[in-house]
């Protein structure tokens, strides 16, 4: 397997997210983008650690820290969501839309 | 004492400070302050006089500011015109405060009455005192400032308001001469002191041009100031000013300022021929314009606001004729019987509460006091032998006939006539007859009875100081001994008795025995009867053409100001708010919104990295 292909791989999966992340209606599938995208960029440092200029452990570390760190947010966004829902009974995002001039 | 005569000025501006600050709570003591004051700078002013006439010229300057080689000075100088003209200011100004005690009793500004008092009262020592034309100058506006705010006394009243602004606005246009005029001398001379102004006259550096086009250039502020024809027009309206405040800016401050200026710098008029003579054409001119005028008002301060006009055609008459001890006499005799005049019209507009000459008569009685002081007041303007008008009014006559054009003599001769005329007019319609209205009119207290005794009693012996028979102790002092009565045939003073008694006689005739109509001459042309009414239609002249074109041109710059200038304004600040919501409309609280146009704009910064290799332009 060469490096290009992890690389397209990666980039499919951010593009899917990236879409996802600013065309759904519901935010979980919305946050559930957001981890396709860090998920792009998690498979990009292990393949750069693997196939890369330089290869060696510390894209594996990044990589790590990035799943842990995802896995707060995700914590953190679905309870903020859930906040949400109980104030305004839904949770389209196109509707959490107080803040605007 | 010379050396103190600058605090002359100084008791009545802190008196006017004193009761800016606390007349509030004073009230009614507040006159105490004024009174004491004007009292202080009164007696002050006596011993600087009494000090000037056994010593020489006193003058004292210090540097007020130094611009580039030029060196401004401030200072006093303290001569025998001044030391003169410091005494009668403050004594008419002294008693004007003793009356208005009485006459502006009950009155809710009372205090701040007082204060411009003494704030007008100031501006007019300090400007007597000054010796250089630009301390003058400031001194002069500040006499303008003091008389537009007592002319203005009575706001609420429209009259006022408008006699007021009509007063500030017509002595500012004189001002503005008097500025020219101060400016040219600057230049031609590098300096504002009158004694180098004269030195520059007589050792030729001021060329006779030059002289000429400066002296009348002052001598147009003189008109401004002292209400000759053709800016006469504010004085008659400044009667709108309670009735003190008229007796002060005619007598003593204001229109004396005018005269003032020209004798004080006498020597600048006398290098040139034309300037006397449009002084004394001018003076001439509205001696006899003004007395016609006063023929036929019915406002009893208005007929003597016309004859003060009037009598300082006089004054300017006899400075033209380059007789400058004859100016300052009649300034001095006019001051006591014109403040008297005016005091005692206060008091009768305070008995009968109107000024209409028509609704009074009969007051003889009712007015034990007020009535003979007029009447002496009325004979010494009239120019009846015995009494200061006779003497000054002669003096004038004298120096018209010998040195003056003869027509402006005949002029000055036909004056007299009509003064005495139409005083009289006044004196029998309020003080003769049966009373036709006011059964209930009582003198006047003793504040305002007792300066007019000092003024009735100065209106008879101020004469005394320069009379054919007992020598002219005023003119060899004003002129420091070098004066010689000039010898004027004897007939002149024999005409000027002649035609102050045919006009006695004639308004006797008319209003008091009522043998001859009073319609008399109204019957027979009634246009010029009309003309006089309308004062020569001299305001609805203004009004129609200097307003009528000032107002169009205003009018016009305000449209500009409206539109033009606005509109620009508000097509910026337009651009910039257009601007401002365009851009706060994108801000939709849409976050997914935010994120597109964030990651096209990365977009758009990667393409650019890509075709530039990193590097922008």
């Amino acid at each position: 397997m060469t490096l290009s292909a992890y690389l397209a791989l990666a980039l499919i999966l951010f593009c899917i997210g990236l879409y996802g992340a600013l065309t759904k209606r519901n935010t979980v599938i919305v946050l559930i983008c957001i981890e396709l995208m860090l998920n792009a960029v998690n498979i990009n440092f292990v393949a750069f650690a693997k196939y890369g200029a330089h290869p060696g452990v510390r894209g594996h570390v990044f990589a790590l820290f990035a799943i842990a760190v995802a896995a707060a947010e995700a914590a953190v966004g679905l309870a903020a969501l859930i906040a949400f829902y109980r104030s305004r009974k839904t949770v389209q995002v196109d509707e959490a839309n107080s803040l605007k001039h | 004492m010379m050396n103190l005569a600058w605090i002359v000025p100084l008791f009545p501006l802190g008196s006017f400070i004193l009761l800016l600050l606390f007349g509030q709570r004073w009230k009614q003591a507040s006159a105490y302050v004024g009174i004491a004051a004007t009292l202080l700078s009164l007696l002050l002013a006596f011993a600087v006089l009494v000090d000037r006439l056994g010593g020489s010229t006193y003058e004292a300057n210090w540097t007020w500011m130094t611009l580039g080689d030029v060196t401004l000075t401030a200072g006093i100088s303290v001569t025998a015109l001044n030391a003169w003209m410091l005494v009668v200011v403050a004594l008419v100004s002294w008693l004007v405060h003793v009356y208005s005690q009485g006459y502006m009793a009950g009155d809710e500004r009372f205090s701040t009455f007082y204060a411009y008092l003494g704030l007008f009262t100031f501006a007019m020592l300090g400007l007597v005192l000054s010796p250089n034309l630009l301390q003058a100058y400031i001194f002069w506006e500040l006499v303008g400032l003091g008389s537009f705010l007592l002319i203005g006394f009575y706001f609420y009243k429209e009259e006022a308001k408008a006699a007021a602004k009509k007063a500030f606005i017509m002595t500012r246009i004189g001002d503005v001469g008097f500025f020219i005029g101060m400016m040219l001398l600057f230049w031609q001379t590098n300096s504002f002191d009158y004694d180098d102004i004269f030195r520059a006259v007589g050792d030729g550096t001021l060329s006779p041009g030059m002289t000429m086009l400066a002296a009348i250039l002052i001598f147009i502020g003189a008109i401004g100031k002292s209400g000759q024809f053709p800016l006469h027009t504010w004085l008659p309206d400044a009667m709108e000013g309670p009735t003190p405040v008229s007796a002060l800016i005619h007598a003593a401050t204001m229109v004396a300022a005018g005269v003032y200026l020209v004798a004080a710098l006498f020597p600048l008029y006398e290098a040139s021929h034309a300037a006397m003579m449009t002084v004394a054409a001018i003076g001439g001119v509205t001696a006899i314009f003004a007395a016609t005028i006063g023929l036929v008002q019915t406002d009893i301060k208005r007929v003597l606001a016309y004859s003060t006009i009037s009598q300082l055609g006089y004054m300017m008459l006899a400075l033209g004729a380059g007789s400058y001890v004859a100016a300052i006499f009649h300034l001095t005799t006019h001051a006591f019987f014109k403040a008297l005049l005016f005091l005692a019209a206060g008091s009768v507009i305070h008995a009968v509460h109107t000024q209409n000459i028509e609704e009074m008569g009969g007051l003889w009685r009712r007015l034990p006091w007020t009535a003979p002081l007029f009447l002496i007041g009325a004979l010494s303007i009239s120019g009846v032998p015995l009494f200061a008008g006779f003497f000054s009014k002669d003096e004038i006559l004298a120096a018209a006939w010998t040195n003056g054009p003869r027509l402006l003599f005949w002029l000055a001769v036909a004056a007299a006539l009509l003064t005495s005329f139409y005083m009289f007019r006044l004196f029998f319609l309020v003080f003769a007859g049966k009373a036709r209205r006011h059964e209930d009119a009582h003198e006047a207290p003793a504040s305002m009875v007792a300066p007019m005794l000092v003024l009735g009693v100065l209106s008879i012996a101020s004469g005394y100081m320069q009379t054919p028979w007992f020598g002219s102790f005023l003119g060899e002092w004003l002129t420091d001994g070098t004066y010689h009565h000039e010898a004027a045939p004897g007939w002149i003073a024999v005409i000027a008795t002649v035609v102050s008694l045919a006009g006695i006689l004639l308004a006797w005739l008319m209003y008091g025995a009522q043998k001859m109509p009073r319609d008399w001459l109204s019957a027979r042309v009634p246009y010029i009867d009309e003309l006089l009414r309308r004062h020569y239609y001299i305001d609805d002249i203004y009004r129609f053409t200097v307003v009528a074109l000032v107002s169009f041109i205003s009018r016009l710059l305000a449209y500009v100001d409206r539109f033009l200038v606005e509109g620009l304004a508000r097509l910026a600040a337009g651009i910039v708010g257009a601007a401002a919501s365009a851009g706060s409309r994108g801000q939709n609280g849409q976050v997914q919104t935010y994120g597109a146009v964030t990651v096209s704009g990365l977009a758009i910064l990667v393409v650019i990295f890509a075709l530039t290799g990193g590097y922008w332009l």
